[in-house]
């Protein structure tokens, strides 16, 4: 059959994945965006191994660190989502424990990644009471 | 389908294990074990969100010997995920693709991380 869509137009947004290059590209993006935030979080770490409550919730508390925390949390569980997608999509061949698995993992890790920024937020309510004398 | 059963390429049983295929399925393996070891900063974000005596129990159990002997593979983990995706952005660039630079990268991203583990944790230690 003559197609008589353009080659663009039949390329854009198609393939296999039914999603174009999309994923491809968030994957790139994200990691390309994980390589100064995990150096960053890993100098945290570092700095807070042993840490005390008080000096957790200070450091998170203060708004650079508690923003680079929810990117990299953001960037991370994206990132995660995109790579286990990938794998599943590779090794499991079964159309209906694929598509459930894939539901699965990402429902879990968009679970996870909302936790973790929630509990951000609540450190930094913490920061906020100590600087009250609360 | 006729073709059910067949084996799947690569034939993992007669395939030799090379620097480069043992680092590519590194790269993935250390990217679930990341995946399943978000868990473990959730876990501490939490406890830090939850309270002081929160926090105390999480040290506790992230300061054990299996915590940290746990914490430290996923430093390993993160810093090897790391450098080889870096790797992977550097070949995107369609740079370093020839067999002696894949092998040159190869080792620098596997001896990199292991120096890092280490470095991070000589730092670290109490």
């Amino acid at each position: 059959m003559k197609l008589l869509r353009s080659p663009l137009a039949q390329v854009r947004g198609l393939g296999s994945a039914k999603d174009g290059y999309e994923h491809w590209w968030m994957i790139k993006l994200t990691s390309v965006a994980l390589i100064p935030l995990t150096v960053w979080f890993m100098i945290g770490l570092i700095s807070l191994a042993g840490a005390s409550h008080a000096e957790v919730v200070q450091w998170v508390g203060h708004p650079f660190n508690g923003g680079m925390m929810v990117l990299f949390l953001l960037a991370t569980f994206y990132h995660a989502a995109l790579g286990m997608q990938v794998i599943i999509e590779d090794y499991v061949h079964d159309e209906a424990v694929k598509l459930a698995s894939i539901l699965g993992v990402k429902f879990v890790l968009a679970l996870l990644a909302v936790i973790s920024v929630v509990a951000v937020l609540r450190i930094t309510l913490f920061a906020v009471m100590a600087d009250l004398g609360g | 389908m006729s073709t059910v059963n067949r084996p799947l390429s690569p034939h993992l049983q007669i395939y030799k294990p090379q620097l480069t295929s043992v680092m590519s399925i590194t790269h993935r393996a250390t990217g679930v074990a990341l995946t399943v070891g978000t868990l473990l900063l959730v876990y501490w974000l939490s406890a830090a969100a939850i309270g002081p005596e929160a926090h105390v129990d999480a040290g506790r159990v992230l300061g054990s010997k299996l915590g940290q002997l746990i914490l430290f593979l996923f430093t390993w983990a993160l810093y090897y995920h790391l450098c080889a995706g870096i790797r992977h952005l550097y070949w995107d660039m369609g740079r370093g693709l020839d067999l002696d630079s894949v092998y040159l990268s190869g080792k620098i991203t596997l001896w990199a991380s292991i120096g890092l583990t280490f470095v991070t944790w000589i730092i670290a230690a109490p």
